[in-house]
C-alpha cells in the first residue's frame, strides 16, 4: 500500500493504481473523456488521448493525465486548480473546434459525453478557428457513422478489437486527418462488422448511432388499413425505465405495456413467448443430439450452440463458415414471432400478411438487420416488419407526450403475450441455457424438476462452465458473453477440443441487458447488474417457469404446429447460415 | 389512437436497409478518392492463413506464396507488422488492399488494424509505382538549388501530383531528402540512376530517356 495526498485529502491505495483510481477512491471526481471502463467485466479503454484528466503532481513540470498516470508513494495531486482548470478548458475548446455545432439536431444530444463536459466547463465560447474535418455519412441496416463527430477517444475500436475481436473498426490515417474506420474506410455493411452495437454502446459522442425508424412505425400505426402488433424483448423491460429518470433495475413491464397501447399498437405481445418456443424448438433439438450422441451416431456435432443473437450469428458466418452445422437452426425469438405472428395469428383474426405489421422492440442493433434478412421474408413481406431500440422506444414515447412514470400497470394481450419465467430470463447472460435446462430436464428424465434455479450458471464471469445432473448424466453445458469470449470457445470446437454438450453464446457483454441498443451505462456496470437482477425478480414472479409449461405455447402446438421440430415447426420457426467469408478485398475490387 | 386519421407526411429518416451502400471507391485520404473498377476474378486461389480460416484472394499464386513467406520469416507475430510490412513494399513496390488481407490473416489481426497501421506510416503506399519511379530530392542543397521548379516541371510533363502514378503505369513521381550527391545539386533520381544538375528545361530530355 501507498499513501498519497489528492486535494488535501490523504489517501491509501494499492502499488500501481492511477491517481484517476485514487482519486475515485478519495471521493474526488475528476472529469474524462477517452477514459472509459467496465470494471466488473475487466474492459477498460486508456489510450490517454484526450487529455480531459490532467492534473497537477507537486514536483512535476507538465501536467499529467490521470488516468496513465499511477500514483506514487508520498505524491500531491491537485485536480481543480487554475492551472488544471485552464489547461482543461483550453483542451476542450480544441477538440470542440473540431466537432460540428449541430447539437440541437443530434441524435445523441442530451446523452453526449462531449456536450456534458462542455456544461460542466462553462464553456460559452470557441476562438480556435482552423481546419474541420469532413467525412461521408456512412449507413449500414442497423449502425450510423458520423465519423466528423469522433473525438478520437478510440471506445469502440477497444471494443471491437480487444473485447468483441469483431476488428471491424481501426483508427486509420495519421494527425488531423485520422478516424476510426473499416479497412479501407470501406461501408461498415461491406465489413466484418455484426452490428452487436458495443461500439454504438460506448461512443461518448454521436459519431455512431443506431438506424432510427420510428417513423417508417408512426406511418404505420396512422395506417387505418394495417394491423400493427408490437413484440418486446425480456431485457428491455429491465431498461427503459432508466430513460424516464427511474433507478437502474426498475421493472416497467406494466407502464411499457400500456405505454404501447397508448402509441395505439393494436396488439402488444411479447418476446417471452416466442423465447418459450425457441426453447421447445432449441431443446428438442438438444436432447435429439444429445440421445444421437449417446447412442454412438459419429455424425452427430456436439456441442450445440445457441442462435438466438443476431451479433452472435453474424460473427460465426464471417469467422467460423466451416462451423455452420454446429449452431442450432432454431430462428431467434424475434423471427419465430415475426413468424407466428404473420400465420398463425393472422389467420386468427383473419388479416393477409400484407396488411400486417410487426413491430419488436429490442435491446439490441443487430436485430435491426436480422429482421432485413431474405432467409425471413415470404415473397419480400419480411415476418418483422421493423426492430426498434430500447432507446428509440423511450423517445418515441416521450414525443407522443406520454406521462410515461405516471402510466397504470397494463397487460399483454392473448395468445401471443403469455410467458414463462423461462422466457424472461433470455435477457440475461446464461438464461438461454438455464430456460433449456429446465425444459430438457423434464422432457429427458419424465421427472418434474423441483428446484428451477440453476444458480451455477448465472454469474458475470466471461466464459463460464457447469454440469447439470440429468438424472445421472452429466451435461456439461459452457456459456460465453462477449464475442472474444466466444470466439475462445469456438476455437475449442474447431479443433476437436471442446468437452461441452451446449454452450450459450450472447454477444454482448452481460447478455441483452447490455446489448447495444439499451439506455447508455456511460461505463458504470454496476447498471448492468442490477438490470441482472431485475430479470431474475421477474422470473421468480412468474407463477408458470418452464416453458412448456406456458398454455399458450402447448395451444399453438395443438391447433397449429404439432409437435417440437415437426414439419410446419420446422418450415416456420428454423433457418439456415451462410458463410460471409472475410474476403473484404473481393468488394473492393 | 395517436395517429390513426391523422394526415400529412413524416420527414424521412436514414433508410438503413440491407444493401443500401453504394460502395465503389475508397477514400484514400479526404481528398484523393480512387475508382474501383467492378470485380474481375482474373485469379482464385484459396489461402490457409496461419489461423486456419480460409480466405481467397483475387492473387496469383506466386505473389501469395511470397508473402506467406514473409510473413513465416517473422514468425507470424502480430507486433512484427512493420517488419512485414517494410519488406512486403518492398518486395511488390506497393501494399495492395489483397495482400493487407493475406498480412492480417497470417498476423491473426484485422484487416482494419492492418490498414490502419499502412496509412499511419507515410512511408508506406497503397498506390503502386511506376516503371520508372522519378524521386526529386528535396533536401537543402537541391531546394536551394531549384529542385522546386525541376519538381513543377515533371508535374507538369506528367501530368501527376506527387505520390502518384501516371495512367500508363509508366511514371510515377515522389519527392525524398538529401541522396548524398549534394554537388550534383538538383539531384534526381529516376529508378536507382542519378540525375545531377537538373533544370527545368532538362526534364523533357529525362523523361523522353525512359520513354522509349
Amino acid at each position: 500500500m501507498i499513501e498519497l495526498t489528492i486535494d488535501n485529502k490523504k489517501i491509501e491505495v494499492e502499488e500501481g493504481t492511477t491517481i484517476l483510481k485514487a482519486a475515485r477512491k478519495a471521493g474526488v471526481e475528476i472529469p474524462t473523456l477517452c477514459h472509459f471502463e467496465l470494471c466488473d467485466m475487466g474492459i477498460e479503454n486508456k489510450p490517454g488521448g484526450c487529455r480531459i484528466c490532467v492534473v497537477e503532481v507537486e514536483g512535476r513540470r507538465n501536467l499529467a493525465p490521470s488516468c496513465m498516470t499511477e500514483a506514487q508513494n508520498g505524491m500531491v495531486v491537485h485536480t481543480h486548480n487554475i492551472r488544471v482548470l485552464n489547461a482543461r478548458t483550453t483542451v476542450l475548446k480544441l477538440i470542440i473546434s473540431d466537432h460540428p455545432f449541430d447539437c440541437l439536431v443530434c441524435a445523441k444530444s442530451g446523452q453526449c459525453e462531449l456536450q456534458s463536459l462542455a456544461i460542466q466547463f462553462g464553456i460559452r465560447s470557441q476562438p480556435y478557428e482552423g481546419e474541420q474535418s469532413r467525412y461521408r455519412k456512412d449507413t449500414s441496416p442497423s449502425i450510423i457513422r458520423e465519423v466528423d463527430k469522433c473525438i478520437m477517444c478510440r471506445r469502440c475500436e477497444m471494443m471491437c478489437n480487444e473485447v468483441q475481436t469483431v476488428g471491424a473498426l481501426a483508427a486509420v490515417n495519421r494527425g488531423f486527418m485520422s478516424v476510426v474506420a473499416p479497412a479501407f474506410e470501406m461501408n461498415l455493411e461491406d465489413s466484418p462488422c455484426t452490428y452487436c452495437g458495443q461500439c454504438v454502446s460506448v461512443c461518448p459522442t454521436g459519431a455512431l448511432t443506431e438506424v432510427d425508424h420510428t417513423n417508417d412505425i408512426i406511418r404505420a400505426l396512422s395506417d387505418p388499413a394495417k394491423t400493427v402488433v408490437v413484440q418486446t424483448a425480456p431485457a428491455v423491460r429491465a431498461a427503459l425505465g432508466e430513460e424516464f429518470g427511474l433507478p437502474p433495475g426498475t421493472l416497467v413491464t406494466g407502464k411499457m405495456v400500456s405505454a404501447l397501447r397508448e402509441l395505439g399498437f393494436d396488439y402488444i405481445f411479447d418476446t417471452d413467448f416466442s423465447a418459450d418456443l425457441t426453447i421447445m424448438e432449441e431443446g428438442t433439438e438438444l436432447l435429439q443430439r444429445l440421445q444421437r450422441h449417446l447412442e454412438g451416431d459419429p455424425e452427430v456435432r456436439l456441442p450445440i450452440l445457441t442462435s438466438c443473437c443476431p451479433g452472435w450469428v453474424s460473427f460465426f458466418e464471417h469467422n467460423f463458415p466451416d462451423l455452420l452445422d454446429v449452431p442450432s437452426t432454431a430462428k431467434s425469438p424475434q423471427q419465430m414471432f415475426g413468424a407466428i405472428a404473420k400465420s398463425y395469428f393472422a389467420e386468427k383474426i383473419g388479416v393477409n400478411r400484407k396488411d400486417m405489421i410487426v413491430v419488436s422492440i429490442m435491446p439490441c442493433l443487430a436485430k435491426k438487420y436480422e429482421c432485413q434478412r431474405d432467409e425471413f421474408k415470404v415473397d419480400g413481406n419480411p415476418d418483422v416488419d421493423y426492430s426498434i431500440s430500447t432507446r428509440e422506444l423511450a423517445a418515441f414515447i416521450k414525443q407522443a407526450n406520454i406521462d410515461f412514470l405516471n402510466l397504470p400497470e397494463g397487460n399483454f394481450d392473448d395468445p401471443l403475450g403469455e410467458s414463462s419465467g423461462a422466457g424472461v430470463i433470455f435477457g440475461n447472460t446464461g438464461g438461454v441455457i438455464e430456460a433449456a435446462c429446465r425444459t430438457a430436464y423434464e422432457l429427458y428424465t419424465g421427472k418434474r424438476l423441483e428446484k428451477v434455479d440453476f444458480h451455477a450458471l448465472r454469474g458475470m464471469e466471461g466464459i463460464r462452465s457447469a454440469t447439470v445432473d440429468f438424472d445421472g448424466l452429466p451435461l456439461h453445458i459452457g456459456i460465453a458473453h462477449g464475442l472474444g469470449n466466444a470466439r475462445k470457445l469456438l476455437n475449442d470446437v474447431r479443433a476437436g477440443k471442446s468437452q461441452y454438450h451446449a454452450i450459450e453464446i450472447m454477444a454482448c457483454p452481460g447478455g441483452c441487458i447490455g446489448g447495444g441498443g439499451q439506455p447508455y451505462h456511460h461505463g458504470d456496470s454496476e447498471i448492468l447488474s442490477k438490470r441482472i437482477a431485475a430479470i431474475y425478480t421477474e422470473d421468480e414472479r412468474k407463477v408458470i417457469r418452464k416453458s412448456h409449461e406456458n398454455p399458450s405455447i402447448i395451444r399453438l402446438y395443438d391447433e397449429y404446429l404439432g409437435k417440437p421440430g415437426s414439419h410446419k415447426a420446422h418450415h416456420l420457426l428454423h433457418t439456415e447460415y451462410f458463410p460471409k467469408s472475410n474476403e473484404v478485398t473481393f468488394n473492393l475490387m | 389512437m395517436r395517429w390513426k386519421g391523422g394526415s400529412g407526411r413524416l420527414g424521412e429518416r436514414e433508410s438503413g436497409r440491407l444493401g443500401s451502400s453504394n460502395f465503389n471507391q475508397i477514400n484514400i485520404s479526404m481528398n484523393q478518392k480512387i475508382n474501383i473498377a467492378p470485380t474481375v476474378f482474373d485469379y482464385m486461389e484459396k489461402l490457409t492463413g496461419s489461423d486456419g480460416v480460409e480466405v481467397r484472394v483475387n492473387l496469383p499464386k506466386e505473389k501469395i506464396d511470397k508473402i506467406n513467406d514473409i510473413c513465416n520469416d517473422f514468425g507470424n507475430d502480430p507486433g512484427e507488422l512493420i517488419n512485414v510490412l517494410h519488406e512486403v513494399q518492398h518486395t511488390f513496390g506497393y501494399i495492395s488492399a489483397e495482400v493487407q488481407d493475406i498480412v492480417a490473416h497470417n498476423l491473426h489481426l484485422s484487416v482494419a488494424q492492418v490498414y490502419g497501421v499502412v496509412t499511419f506510416y507515410t512511408f508506406f503506399t497503397m498506390i503502386p509505382k511506376g516503371e520508372h519511379p522519378v524521386s526529386v530530392c528535396t533536401g537543402t542543397a537541391c531546394y536551394v538549388r531549384g529542385a522546386e521548379r525541376v519538381l513543377d516541371e515533371f508535374r507538369k510533363e506528367l501530368g501527376v501530383e506527387v505520390g502518384e502514378t501516371t495512367p500508363d503505369g509508366r511514371f510515377s513521381i515522389n519527392c525524398l531528402r538529401c541522396v548524398g550527391a549534394c554537388g550534383l545539386a538538383p539531384v534526381v533520381l529516376v529508378g536507382e540512376k542519378v540525375h545531377g544538375r537538373v533544370s527545368p528545361d532538362g526534364v523533357k530530355a529525362i523523361i523522353a530517356e525512359y520513354k522509349k
